[in-house]
């Protein structure tokens, strides 16, 4: 190990060779040339496009997502609006139906309740007329009765009894 | 089941008992007879290491002294590309105006970088010229854009900011030239251009100006000079002007030697770890020691590899950004002295 200390004392390891800094000059230099020419250009505009391309790209998708977010959410009002209508429809219906319903029931009743008004009122004026007929009848047997009475006997008892038994007959003729 | 582990036990102490006089004596059987064995009988990674080493025992009992030349050998430049045991090639020597202009081993390791960096990205670039926007890069192109995309996002831009495209050409081409210089060392018959000072130097002076550039581009002559006073009184600018004068340098000069460093030093424990073996003329050493802890130090290699070509192209970067964009003295000097 002597000689290399020795060796390195003497400066080969860090000795100047002004030959080869100049060979590494130009020949780093030249490299330099034509690798800008022939490689750096293209790979670096490529690289470039290409990143610009990626970027244009993800861009896009971007819009397009938005864009289908959009229309999703459209779809969504949309679809909701048209439940709310039909909802809407639907519970107008009913409501229609029930109101309907009601009045139809109402008026049925309110008929039914005519008629029978109607009826009573028939019954009433067909009673009052049989009474007025009756009445009549009773008073003409009546005279007739009397009649009777002054004819056969002035009894008085008699005429009563006569009058009882016009009455029970009558009472029950009518029945 | 105790009976069997403690039989179990006994074969191996036997087996070993017989086989650690064995080893050692075909070792020094072999030691004394053929030489290169032990360099071909270890792992085919060593060969980086066979044809130096191979030399060392043959030629004495001095093994010591040869071994620190042979490692320095190894790492330092020279006139001459060995491909043992098929020959070798003598480089020619130039000397233009008293310079010496030889094409050195690693001139020759910086041609043969560019070549292959060339045609590596001749093929990508053409690949990209024919791809459109749409088309997704696959294979070569793939794993080279994860490199180059990685120095432009993380590199560039995370450090130097809006006004990175300028300085991407420099900071990629830097960035894998250091890398294949690095990985080229750690192949076998190559050697490691940026494991000479010489060759970090003249790549550290490049970032350099390219960060005067920067830095006189963003604040002008009047801001460039008003930054090398430090923002002081005037009576303090004959201490400052010499301390920022000096820090302008510091930055380069800690560029160039983290790399040489680096490189140089992860060579230099490879072949010491193999040396051990050779010194002590032991196999079991070498099976133990040299070649596991080589093969380890061969991975940590790699990975130091990417790991200062990334350093040597992020500094790069951010003293560019803090060169163009100004944030302050304190933070400046708190990021330069941080790295």
């Amino acid at each position: 190990m002597l000689t290399s200390g020795n060796i390195l004392l003497a400066g080969s390891l860090l000795s100047p060779n002004p030959g080869l800094i100049f060979w590494t000059a130009i020949t780093f230099v030249i490299v330099l040339i034509i690798l800008k020419k022939i490689a750096w250009g293209p790979i670096i505009s490529a690289l470039d496009e290409r990143e610009k391309g990626i970027q244009s790209s993800i861009d896009r998708a971007h819009k397009a997502k938005e864009e289908a977010e959009a229309i999703l959410k459209k779809n969504r009002d949309t679809l909701a609006k048209a439940d709310a209508e039909a909802d809407r429809i639907i519970r107008e219906g009913k409501e229609y139906a029930d109101k309907l319903r009601a009045d139809i029931s109402e008026k049925a009743q309110a008929e039914s309740k005519k008629m029978i008004s109607n009826a009573k009122d028939e019954i009433e004026q067909e009673k009052r007329r049989a009474l007025d007929v009756l009445r009549n009848e009773v008073a003409d047997l009546a005279v007739k009765g009397a009649e009777k009475i002054i004819k056969t006997t002035l009894d008085a008892d008699l005429q009563k009894k006569i009058v009882d038994s016009m009455i029970q007959d009558l009472s029950t003729k009518r029945n | 089941m105790k009976r069997v582990k403690a039989i179990k036990a006994n074969t191996i102490l036997k087996v070993i008992a017989l086989i650690v006089p064995l080893l050692l004596s075909i070792n020094s059987f072999t030691l004394a007879s053929t030489p290169e064995t032990p360099a071909a009988s270890q792992s085919p990674k060593t060969e980086v290491t066979a044809p130096q080493t191979a030399a060392a025992p043959a030629e004495g009992a001095e093994g010591e002294e040869k071994a620190g030349d042979v490692i320095m050998h190894h790492i330092l430049d020279n006139h001459i590309l060995a491909f043992e045991p098929f020959g070798e090639i003598e480089l020619p020597k130039i000397v233009v105006g008293g310079f010496d202009l030889s094409i050195t081993k690693h001139v020759v390791m910086l041609w043969v970088v560019s070549a292959i960096l060339i045609a590596l990205f001749a093929l990508a670039g053409g690949k990209y010229k024919k791809m459109t926007a749409r088309q997704a890069p696959k294979g070569l192109t793939n794993a080279l854009e994860a490199l180059v995309e990685f120095i432009r996002v993380d590199v560039a831009k995370a450090n130097i900011g809006k006004d990175y495209a300028k300085y991407l050409d420099y900071l990629l081409t830097v960035f894998f030239f250091i890398l294949l210089c690095n990985l080229l060392g750690l192949v076998p018959y190559g050697s490691t251009a940026t494991g000479n000072i010489n060759v970090t130097l003249t790549l550290a002076t490049f970032t350099f100006f390219i960060t005067q550039v920067a830095a006189l581009k963003a604040h002008g002559i009047k801001g460039y000079l008003a930054h090398l006073t430090g923002g002081t009184h005037p009576a303090l600018w004959i201490i400052m002007i010499p301390i920022e004068f000096i820090g302008l340098f510091t930055k380069p000069v800690a560029l160039t030697i983290r790399l040489f460093a680096n490189m140089t030093a992860g060579h230099i424990v490879i072949l010491s770890l193999i040396f051990i073996s050779f010194i002590l003329k032991s196999y079991i050493v070498a099976v133990v020691m040299s070649v596991p802890f080589s093969i380890f130090i061969y991975l940590l290699e790699l990975f130091v590899a990417f790991l200062q070509a990334f350093i040597f192209t992020m500094l790069s970067a951010l003293f560019i950004g803090l060169a163009s964009a100004h944030e302050g003295h304190e933070e400046h000097e708190a990021g330069a002295a941080h790295h």
